[in-house]
């Protein structure tokens, strides 16, 4: 896996779609993130790295309020999705998750089946009118996923009695199956294995055609293949953030220079 | 076992010539792994005392079980049979119903008195018809032959269909409890003699009906659907309102407790702040399924029969009511319950709430779609357990008038039947059991296998009902 070359990247400035400035995290009395002012640009990946307890997946989970479930936690600064800001006290977290999914480090299935699993988002946000409309959702998303050929005939079968590979992808397109405009996800390929992870590497840069995605990666590797922007968290602090190339081949600062090299993290 | 490495050539230390030249040259000895070292010795020793401990405690609490279960069927199994007297009994109207109308009204007027007269006429004359000798026996002691309850039945049946009058029926007379028990071996001659309730010479007419056929032992289904009976006529006693008293209150307690757990559980764990007072909370909990059972007996007692009852007059809740039992158990169950309840939704795992939250969905949908499916099997064994328990409870139950004499059936639930007084299997049992006559120990083992039976059908619902929440992994 040392692979670092870096694909071509036509990052087009179509415009911002996550605009966080002045971000800060508390747990409790520990300063998870400080200071943290990034652009997520629409239709591109933006990849997170950093050292394991760097902050990138605090980071990620304030994106879409996730941190809500954990009482402790308190987040200050401003993040704007589309220009709004996603902690102003009209939002319900619950509706913005609708509009910034997310796909976690395991794969985490409903304990029902493939079809259910993928039907529950649109299901629960009235998306759809009628069986037919519905099905068309689940076909169209777990094509996106790249999984429809797989399953196509066993959609009533468990989710779980799928493979690793599978289950990731069957994640994927149950949060792509509400079209969010954001997609969030932490360190999606880590319980795969390489052959899976070249699979939703793909996937994800076929995403980048319809959504936003930002990913949280402790594979360096990764995130030169599939990343056109590229933050680096240490410490808490967003260290550096560019063009996945720049940063990959001229960081300027040291501390990125030292990670991407190997000599800390 | 030093011995391993002395037959197995070549392993032991001393044998370094093929390994001179591998790692372990270097001065630490080899060590051969076809023998065991001392420590590992101790370690399996250990190891196996475990086992056989863990083993013996099995099998002891095995013996004690089948020991528990074989003395309760030994002494319990006969209060399903009961000695009956085949006597055919001519019911003349003249008698039963002097004005000749059949109307059920004037019937009544006829008693139990009456109906005794007409047996024990009818025993005498079969007895006679089939040729015993009783000579030797004063009339009056073969007419005590019958039970006290057989007139009563009688009674029962004529009153139920009128048109009986006339006829000459065979009917089944139960046998007293002392012939009763002489049949199936309790009472010997024995123990006869030190009994001023049986003498010999019934005992000998006792064999000698058994000889002509009169006097037989049958499978009893009255001992399920009589109500008590006073001390002098255990043959006739039933737990059919402990039946009904029991499967009330444990209705009223699944359907009082399960929505109240279960919402309480799931507030405390997924919506409540972690907090002072839910700390507080908590513990109280954990510390109310702690409490004694009698407390809870004497607080409904205090709370629901003297003050909502008595001085703030709601109806329902009087002495010995089904309702109040079901009351005082709940409090004694809910606990259990939550406690179960909290574990099986905390058993979720997290992963399974973040996906449906990372999707959109609210707490409630997470919780009621995903989470509570879930954890329904746990909940299931929880309410299960906490019922199986409150099913046994006596002590409360004792303290609120559920263990009186209650002789007539509470009536059906939509005629108000929960707040009839009712009685319940283990009071039953205790109630039987400090009674002077050893046929109410026999009904009281009995009733224990009724209540057995009963655990025994919840817990295979429950089996039931987790594997096919199960199913839907």
């Amino acid at each position: 896996m040392n692979d670092m070359r870096i694909a071509d990247r036509t990052v087009d400035a179509n415009g911002i779609r996550i605009k966080a400035s002045g971000v800060q995290v508390h747990y409790g009395d520990s300063h998870a993130i400080k200071d943290v002012s990034v652009d997520i640009p629409d239709k591109a990946v933006t990849a997170f790295i950093g050292p394991s307890g760097c902050g990138k997946s605090t980071f990620l989970r304030t994106l879409n309020r996730m941190n809500d479930t954990i009482p402790i936690c308190r987040v200050q600064g401003n993040i704007l999705l589309d220009g709004e800001n996603i902690y102003d006290k009209r939002v319900d977290p619950v509706q913005l998750r609708a509009k910034v999914g997310m796909v976690f480090q395991k794969p985490n299935p409903f304990p029902k089946s493939i079809y259910d699993n993928v039907a529950y988002g649109p299901r629960i946000h009235g998306l759809t009118r009628n069986k037919a409309e519905l099905d068309g959702i689940v076909e169209s998303s777990l094509r996106k996923a790249a999984l429809w050929n797989e399953v196509k005939d066993r959609l009533h079968a468990p989710g779980t009695g799928l493979s690793g590979g599978q289950q990731q992808r069957l994640c994927i397109a149950r949060a792509v199956a509400t079209s969010p405009e954001v997609l969030l996800m932490d360190e999606p390929c880590s319980a795969l294995d390489p052959i899976a992870t070249a699979q939703v590497e793909e996937l994800i840069d076929e995403l980048r055609s319809n959504f936003s995605v930002v990913i949280v990666t402790h594979s360096m590797q990764q995130a030169a293949r599939v990343s056109q922007k590229t933050a680096f968290f240490h410490l808490g602090n967003l260290v550096e953030f560019g063009e996945t190339s720049q940063i990959f081949t001229n960081p300027k600062d040291p501390r990125t220079e030292s990670y991407i090299t190997g000599r800390i993290g | 076992m030093s011995d391993i490495s002395a037959n197995t050539p070549g392993a032991g230390p001393t044998a370094g010539g093929p390994n001179a030249g591998g790692p372990n040259a270097g001065g630490k000895p080899k060590v051969s792994i076809l023998g065991q070292s001392a420590r590992m010795k101790a370690r399996n020793r250990t190891e196996s005392v475990f086992k056989v401990l863990g083993l013996t405690a099995i099998l002891f609490s095995l013996a004690i079980l089948a020991l528990m279960i074989f003395t309760i069927f030994r002494d319990g199994t006969s209060a399903f049979f009961q000695t009956r007297m085949s006597v055919p009994v001519t019911l003349s109207a003249e008698v039963l119903d002097p004005a000749g109308n059949r109307n059920r009204d004037e019937m009544t007027k006829q008693t139990t008195m009456t109906y005794n007269k007409v047996i024990n006429e009818a025993f005498l004359a079969a007895l006679a018809a089939k040729g015993i000798k009783t000579d030797d026996v004063p009339a009056k002691e073969l007419t005590d032959m019958i039970s006290k309850g057989a007139a009563g039945e009688l009674r029962a049946d004529v009153l139920a269909d009128p048109s009986l009058i006339g006829q000459t029926i065979d009917i089944a007379l139960v046998a007293g409890g002392r012939i009763d028990g002489y049949m199936k071996g309790r009472v010997t001659r024995a123990s006869a003699e030190r009994d001023t309730n049986v003498t010999m010479g019934q005992l000998d007419v006792a064999d000698r009906m058994k000889e002509a056929g009169m006097l037989s032992t049958s499978w009893n289904w009255d001992f399920l659907t009589n109500t008590d009976s006073s001390d002098t006529r255990p043959e006739t006693a039933g737990v059919g309102v402990a039946i009904l008293g029991s499967a009330y209150m444990m209705f009223l307690v699944l359907i009082m407790c399960v929505p109240v757990g279960v919402a309480a559980s799931i507030y405390l764990e997924e919506f409540a702040p972690k907090n002072r007072w839910t700390d507080l909370i908590e513990v109280n909990i954990a510390n109310l399924a702690a409490v004694p059972s009698i407390v809870y007996g004497i607080l409904g007692l205090a709370i629901f029969i003297n003050v909502l009852g008595g001085q703030m007059g709601v109806e329902a809740l009087k002495m010995s009511a089904s309702l109040v039992g079901a009351l005082v158990l709940s409090l004694q169950t809910l606990p259990t319950i939550i406690i179960a309840t909290r574990a099986a939704i905390r058993a979720v795992p997290p992963s399974i709430r973040d996906a449906a939250l990372g999707i959109g969905a609210s707490k409630m949908q997470t919780v009621f779609h995903h989470v509570l499916p879930l954890a329904m099997p746990g909940i299931l064994t929880g309410t299960i357990l906490g019922l199986a328990s409150a099913l046994g409870e006596t002590a409360p139950l004792l303290l609120i008038g559920m263990v009186a004499f209650v002789a007539n059936y509470p009536a059906a639930p939509w005629d108000g039947g929960f707040s009839d007084p009712a009685t319940a299997l283990p009071v039953q049992v205790y109630s039987w059991a400090s009674r002077s006559d050893p046929a109410f120990i026999e009904r009281s083992n009995g009733a224990i296998i009724v209540l057995l039976v009963f655990l025994l059908i919840m817990n295979v619902t429950a089996i039931i009902l987790r594997r096919r929440f199960e199913r839907r992994w």
